[in-house]
């Protein structure tokens, strides 16, 4: 930020040109590439140096001949020298194609598009409500900052960040799923469905499946939002543009809004969208208590035989939507804060 | 009656921190009043008492009387009415005065849309008008503060401050962070335009000669108190009060900013609010104290025909 005595001297105006927004775009484009070739080289090196054979791991438990061993490798490269290995993997990796899952002898891209749509919504709408949840509940405790109700609510939101989202999940089931006391069933203990609705039914049957993970994830997670919200805010509270607008006889709930709370959600913007980057690889812990069809509990399947390929293309695709979602926020950057980009 | 009247004026940050000690000041409808005195002696605080803007921290006494109204009494829905449309503030240092992420035209307009009920459109053409009284174009309403230059925002927080035609404009050091050639500029841009609309001006600035040179009364100020108040060029050519002399041999030339610290001549350092001095809060750093100031604290009183000093020396009250 340029402090007003050293811009002081300036005469001219320092407008931007109009060429700088492409050239922003370019640069950060630019990065979003590099980035994903790091991501491919290092899933492509890291898994080639877990120690364990992966065709050995495949066959476990089924005798298996050493031609056989053989003919597997051939199929899936394994054969090759590492570097032809790579440029392999690379090219297929842009085209889409992660190659084949050992386990479910499947390709790992389709593997991915069927369990996506249901992390994307469980993860996507959690992370929606949690980041308005903590936006809002952020902004006024920093706005009546040392009170009673900004104590209580980051006590709040601290104690629920510090419990374990399994633990918190179960606990859900028991009393709201099962019932407890007074307290009747209400819930499905997990799945996204029933399996037997269609139309509104259908929508309001996964709904009802939503409620609970929807609700562990949003009170593990929102106090991040709330603290970073609110940290940004106080720092803003002392600006004298505030000064500006309350002599300007706005009415608090103008000043806050109109004037404090845009500058302070700049900050914030850019943890908001790398929780959305989140979404993808969604909550193995949460998926799995709640038995949620996504690639949180497909992450694990491909973890525990392991299969390679499909860990790996996991690990690409949680790291790609890192990067988009990071690419997303650079550009959007810009038209929230004039002075970037332009 | 005066158009701004304040009495008996007293700003504590927190419990000892005593900013503003009785400040007595009146100022006539268009007239000019100009504020001086080193860093640290107050003036920003009692330029934002004016219009009840300090943190909740300071506590305030005596009377703000604003066209006989008590700023420091009013209900809020009343205050808010007050800010702005009865009197406006220019403030020290554009840069952090402006809102970052809005246009220069939308926060020039956002008063009237408050105040006058203005319609968008109706607006726009006042924004316009307003750019084109301290000279910019029109066109830079759509500009962003980062896009102009320091200059540039400190006439667009001018233009701001004429939105709706206050009867009271107060500038905190409007040209501290301006070069000298800009500083000149701005300062005959807010004395032209205020002159020209018959708006009172409380000028304030830590710069007897800029003081002087645009203002129709000066007042200095000390540790909180005024210690000396009169014709402009009286308190300039011929101060009454040690101090007052000491600032303006310290500003023989306007805009000379070593001196904004240390004026010339004057040894030691402004005293700490929360720590005053006994006696005449001057008598440490004044060369021409006498054994009872560290123990007698003069009040403000005529010297001089309608000029005012606040010395032992000058009331004559010398034992
Ligand atoms: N919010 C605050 N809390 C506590 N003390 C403060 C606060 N604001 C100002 N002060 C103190 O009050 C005194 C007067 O400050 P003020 O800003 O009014 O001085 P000033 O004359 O405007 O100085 P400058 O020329 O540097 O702008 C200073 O000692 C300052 O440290
Ligand atoms: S009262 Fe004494 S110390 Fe104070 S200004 Fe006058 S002579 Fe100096
Ligand atoms: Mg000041």
């Amino acid at each position: 930020m340029t402090t007003a005595s050293a811009s002081a001297g300036a005469v001219v105006e320092r407008s931007g040109t109009a060429t700088a927004y492409p050239r922003y775009l370019a640069g950060k484009l630019g990065g979003a590439a590099v980035s994903l070739f790091a991501v491919l080289v290092t899933s492509f090196f890291l898994f080639r140096i877990i120690p364990g054979d992966p065709v050995k791991a495949m066959t476990q438990g089924v005798p298996t001949s050493a031609e056989q061993l053989a003919t597997l490798r051939r199929q899936f490269g394994l054969d090759l020298p590492l570097w032809q290995q790579f440029t392999d993997y690379c090219a297929k990796a842009l085209t889409g194609d992660l190659g084949m899952s050992y386990q479910f002898r499947a390709p790992v891209g389709e593997l991915v598009a069927q369990k996506l749509p249901a992390t994307l919504l469980l993860t996507g709408v959690a992370v929606v409500i949690y980041s308005a949840l903590g936006l809002w509940l952020g902004t006024r405790s920093a706005w009546r900052h040392g009170g009673l109700g900004d104590r209580l609510n980051t006590g709040i939101a601290l104690t629920l960040w510090s419990v374990p989202s399994f633990w918190l999940g179960l606990l859900l089931i028991i009393v709201f799923s099962v019932g407890i006391g007074p307290v009747p069933g209400m819930f499905p203990t997990g799945g996204m469905e029933s399996g037997d609705e269609t139309g509104l039914a259908y929508v309001i049957d996964v709904a009802h499946h939503m409620v609970l993970p929807v609700l562990t994830l949003v009170a593990v997670g929102y106090a991040q939002t709330l603290l970073v919200m609110r940290a940004s805010l106080l720092d803003e509270m002392g600006g004298d543009y505030l000064t500006t607008a309350r002599a300007k006889g706005l009415r608090d709930d103008l000043v806050r809004r109109r004037h404090a709370v845009p500058n302070a959600l700049l900050p914030t913007i850019t943890m908001i969208f790398i929780n959305l980057g989140h979404v993808a690889a969604g909550s193995i812990l949460v998926e799995t208590v709640f038995s949620w069809p996504g690639l949180g509990g497909l992450f694990y399947q491909a973890l525990s035989v392991p299969d390679l390929p499909l860990v790996q293309g996991l690990f690409v695709v949680f790291a790609g939507a890192m990067i988009l979602m990071n690419l997303l926020a650079d550009l959007l950057y810009p038209l929230l804060d004039p002075r970037v980009g332009r | 009656m005066n158009l701004l009247d304040i009495r008996n004026l007293s700003v504590t940050y927190g419990t000892d921190t005593a900013a503003v000690r009785g400040v007595d000041l009146t100022v006539e409808a268009g007239r000019k009043l100009g504020i001086a005195g080193e860093s640290g002696c107050g003036k920003s605080t009692l330029a934002l008492a004016l219009l009840r803007l300090l943190p909740a921290s300071a506590r305030l006494s005596g009377q703000i009387l604003l066209d006989g109204e008590d700023v420091l009494t009013m209900k809020w829905g009343r205050l808010r009415a007050v800010r702005w449309a009865g009197a406006s503030i220019v403030f020290q240092g554009a840069m952090h005065s402006l809102n970052a992420v809005h246009r220069i035209g939308d926060q020039i307009a956002e008063p009237l849309l408050v105040h006058r009920q203005a319609t968008p459109p109706a607006a726009r053409r006042r924004v316009g008008e307003l750019l084109e009284h301290v000279g910019l174009p029109t066109a830079r309403a759509d500009a962003y503060p980062h896009e102009l230059s320091g200059g540039q925002r400190q006439r667009v927080m001018i233009a701001m401050a004429l939105a709706c035609d206050p009867r009271l404009i107060v500038a905190d050091e409007p040209t501290t962070a301006l070069d000298v050639m800009i500083q000149a500029q701005i300062l005959r841009l807010i004395e032209q335009l205020v002159s020209e609309q018959n708006i009172a001006l409380v000028m304030i600035s830590h710069d007897l000669a800029v003081l002087a040179d645009t203002c129709d009364r000066l007042a200095v100020m000390y540790a909180g108190r005024i210690v000396e108040e009169g014709p402009a060029r009286a308190v300039y050519d011929a101060a009454q009060h040690p101090y007052g002399r000491a600032l303006s041999a310290a500003f023989p030339r306007i805009g000379d900013p070593a001196s904004r610290r240390a004026p010339r001549g004057l040894p030691g350092d402004p005293p700490d609010p929360a720590a005053l001095p006994s006696g005449c809060t001057f008598h440490p750093r004044c060369p021409v104290a006498l054994e009872v100031c560290a123990s007698e604290d003069p009040p403000l009183a005529e010297a001089a025909p309608g000029h005012r000093s606040a010395c032992v020396l000058t009331t004559g009250s010398r034992p």
